[in-house]
């Protein structure tokens, strides 16, 4: 065969693949930025694909690639995927973002989903979750636990998800100890345990006993415990395993339900280019049990703070608030909009150090 | 800026434990380099030895069994390498590469179920009065076995390329394995057994990440460190004390900055988390400055396949 029929036939093939469509399964393409084993980020959206799977049976089929860098592979793994035949590609790392419409642009009869970003097109939906409601959460519990009154952030990358987290745990923390301060390491990592771990080491050593974590592996729990007296956060995953001691409390992801929703819409033919962001209310953001290290009246104060950002009526980002320069951001009872919160690259009063620019 | 929150003791402690890994991993690449062997599938070797020694060690009670295992399956693993390069005369380049990519994989098939699960804790030897030196103390008499077994390792190591008649054997087979086998060396016996020897390391560093230094396992979680070992090899121009400076300072670098970070140094972090590998390479330019003695240092036959019938 030489290149020019197999370009025909490979073509054909497609022809064939677009038109058997309609009696195939949906294939829905899941991109991760980590391994599955991470026990945190990667490990809840493939939590949420087993759910798709188990929902719908053999009506769905899906295929997945763990560990994909952020950059050209990204691009290169969700071509193969398109060509394979995906209804639906879930991209699920911030990185992804440019590569998500680049590519869509080349297949604009497949559907994207891009986790965490804010580019769309007509085949390109984002979502998001407001894990800030969870940084409301830890911030307070952190601030109430913390003895030293210095508090260490281990940051992944300065992009506005992670800057709000930091803003959103300091304002709260602030709120019930005066005192608090914060440390935040900015690891330009998702995912390497060593040098999470040594970025935790080096915060206990400087006097940190809460540790908040942005990144996506267990390590920083495991070296708190080794350290003794440090609580920790689970992050994006339950991390259940460090219960009651280090770990106090978690951010838990749940796509489930999303994805459930969209693949839903796929089959019946629904599906339209969506922004996405949801928090504690609808259950995309989940706090995971505070253990029994926290004292009760903490415990139901957090619980208190949990039912009122449900409920929706408290925003963590309410005013008074200043920029770290003093400058005015926000009146008193005024609260953020979205598109600030999208786009935040500023720190709030009271924080040091600068966002990496 | 307040560099007081830093503690010079507690980081230059932190700083060797974090060095260690890369240490191992290099001296091992050392030895295999010095025969004549460029074998990059550290990376692989490393990870590989970090989920055995942690199964074993979890499923054992056992870290020092751990251990044990994880240089028995860093050698195993190597080995695989030395019979394709060695045997079957397979491209050095390509079969290490192969080998990275298989220890990745391997490692995450086999590390499955133990994800979150904690390993049991190497008892640190008591140095009684030693530990309670000040300064020196914290610094050099508080941590655990491999840190000193590292150390011990290099100054072997270094003591065996120069002073034993074997180290002169292994080195004659690097530069020139022709020359070596009319001799009547066997080439490839000789560098199968520091293929192994470099597993063993490799697999020994990686185990160290998982039971003592992250301590637990998780996908990937040697994160590069094997290619780091590679470069530092390269960096010391194939000296075992210049080894040990190169993974000091990487690690030391790489403390460094974290602590600089947390202690809130005005200094752009971009920069500061690039410094381990820009004052790699800086230094790297210093040392290789003086192109012909880089040059002598390389081992003439590295990366060379060889056959006695040529």
């Amino acid at each position: 065969m030489n290149r020019r029929t197999l370009l025909a036939s490979a073509a054909f093939a497609l022809g064939l693949a677009g038109a058997a469509a309609a009696q195939d399964p949906v294939k829905v393409g899941f991109v991760y930025v980590g391994p599955i084993g991470d026990g945190g980020w990667t490990y809840e959206h493939d939590k949420g694909r087993l759910a798709v799977e188990a929902h719908f049976g053999d009506a769905v089929e899906t295929v997945y690639q763990e560990s994909v860098p952020e950059g050209a592979d990204a691009e290169r793994v969700m071509t193969q995927m398109a060509l394979s035949g995906a209804d639906l590609i879930f991209a699920t790392s911030f990185g992804f973002m440019d590569p998500v419409i680049n590519v869509a642009q080349k297949f604009p009869d497949v559907k994207f989903e891009h986790a965490t970003g804010y580019k769309r097109a007509d085949n390109v939906s984002t979502y998001s979750a407001r894990f800030y409601e969870g940084r409301a959460v830890q911030g307070l519990i952190a601030g109430h636990m913390t003895e030293s009154n210095i508090i260490g952030y281990i940051a992944s990358y300065p992009i506005p998800e992670v800057v709000r987290g930091i803003n959103s745990a300091f304002i709260h923390a602030r709120q019930v100890n005066p005192d608090v301060q914060f440390k935040v390491i900015w690891a330009y990592t998702w995912f390497d345990p060593a040098k999470e771990a040594d970025a935790a080491t080096a915060l206990i050593e400087q006097g940190a006993d809460v540790i908040l974590q942005h990144t996506d592996s267990t390590a920083p729990q495991a070296a708190a415990e080794r350290a003794g007296n440090v609580y920790t956060f689970g992050q994006a995953s339950d991390m259940i395993e460090y219960a009651p001691k280090p770990r106090i409390s978690s951010i838990i992801d749940n796509w489930a339900p999303y994805y459930i929703e969209r693949v839903q819409a796929v089959i019946d033919g629904t599906w339209e280019s969506e922004d996405t962001w949801d928090g504690i209310a609808p259950g995309m953001v989940g706090i995971g049990e505070i253990t029994d290290a926290v004292p009760a009246e903490v415990k139901a104060e957090a619980e208190a703070l949990i039912a009122a950002m449900a409920s929706g009526e408290y925003h963590p980002f309410t005013g008074p608030l200043n920029r770290q320069d003093g400058t005015p951001w926000l009146a008193e009872g005024e609260v953020a909009d979205d598109g600030t919160l999208l786009g935040m690259n500023f720190y709030v009063e009271g924080l040091t150090g600068a966002v990496p620019q | 800026m307040d560099f007081g929150a830093i503690n010079p003791t507690v980081l230059a402690a932190s700083l060797m434990v974090a060095s260690t890994p890369i240490l191992l991993a290099a001296i091992g690449e050392l030895v295999v380099e010095k025969s004549g062997v460029l074998n990059l599938g550290v990376e692989g070797m490393m990870i590989t030895g970090a989920i055995v020694g942690f199964a074993i060690a979890v499923e054992t009670g056992s870290p020092a069994l751990g251990f044990l295992t994880a240089m028995a399956g860093g050698a195993a693993l190597s080995l695989i390498f030395g019979v394709l390069t060695q045997v079957l005369m397979s491209n050095q380049v390509a079969t290490g590469l192969a080998l990275t990519l298989f220890g990745l994989g391997f490692s995450a098939l086999i590390g499955q179920g133990y994800v979150g699960v904690k390993p049991p804790a190497l008892a640190k030897p008591d140095l009684g009065l030693l530990a309670d030196i000040p300064v020196l103390g914290r610094v050099l008499f508080s941590h655990d076995l491999i840190v000193y077994l590292s150390l011990a390792l290099v100054v072997a190591v270094w003591a065996f390329l120069r002073f034993t008649r074997a180290g002169l054997i292994l080195r004659a087979v690097g530069e020139n394995h022709d020359a070596a086998h009319a001799l009547g060396y066997k080439v490839v016996r000789i560098r199968l057994a520091a293929i192994a020897f470099g597993g063993a390391c490799a697999g020994l560093g990686g185990a160290y990440l998982s039971l003592m230094r992250v301590p637990q396992w998780t996908e990937g979680m040697t994160a590069g460190a094997g290619w780091i070992a590679l470069a530092i090899v390269v960096f010391a121009s194939w000296r075992a004390g210049r080894v040990l400076l190169g993974a000091y300072l990487f690690g030391g670098v790489a403390v460094l900055q974290l602590n600089l970070q947390a202690a809130g140094v005005a200094v752009p972090v971009e920069l500061l988390s690039a410094s381990p590998y820009l004052v790699t390479i800086i230094v790297l330019v210093i040392i290789s400055a003086d192109r012909g003695r880089a040059a002598l240092n390389a081992p003439a036959s590295l990366g060379r396949v060889f056959h006695a019938s040529s």
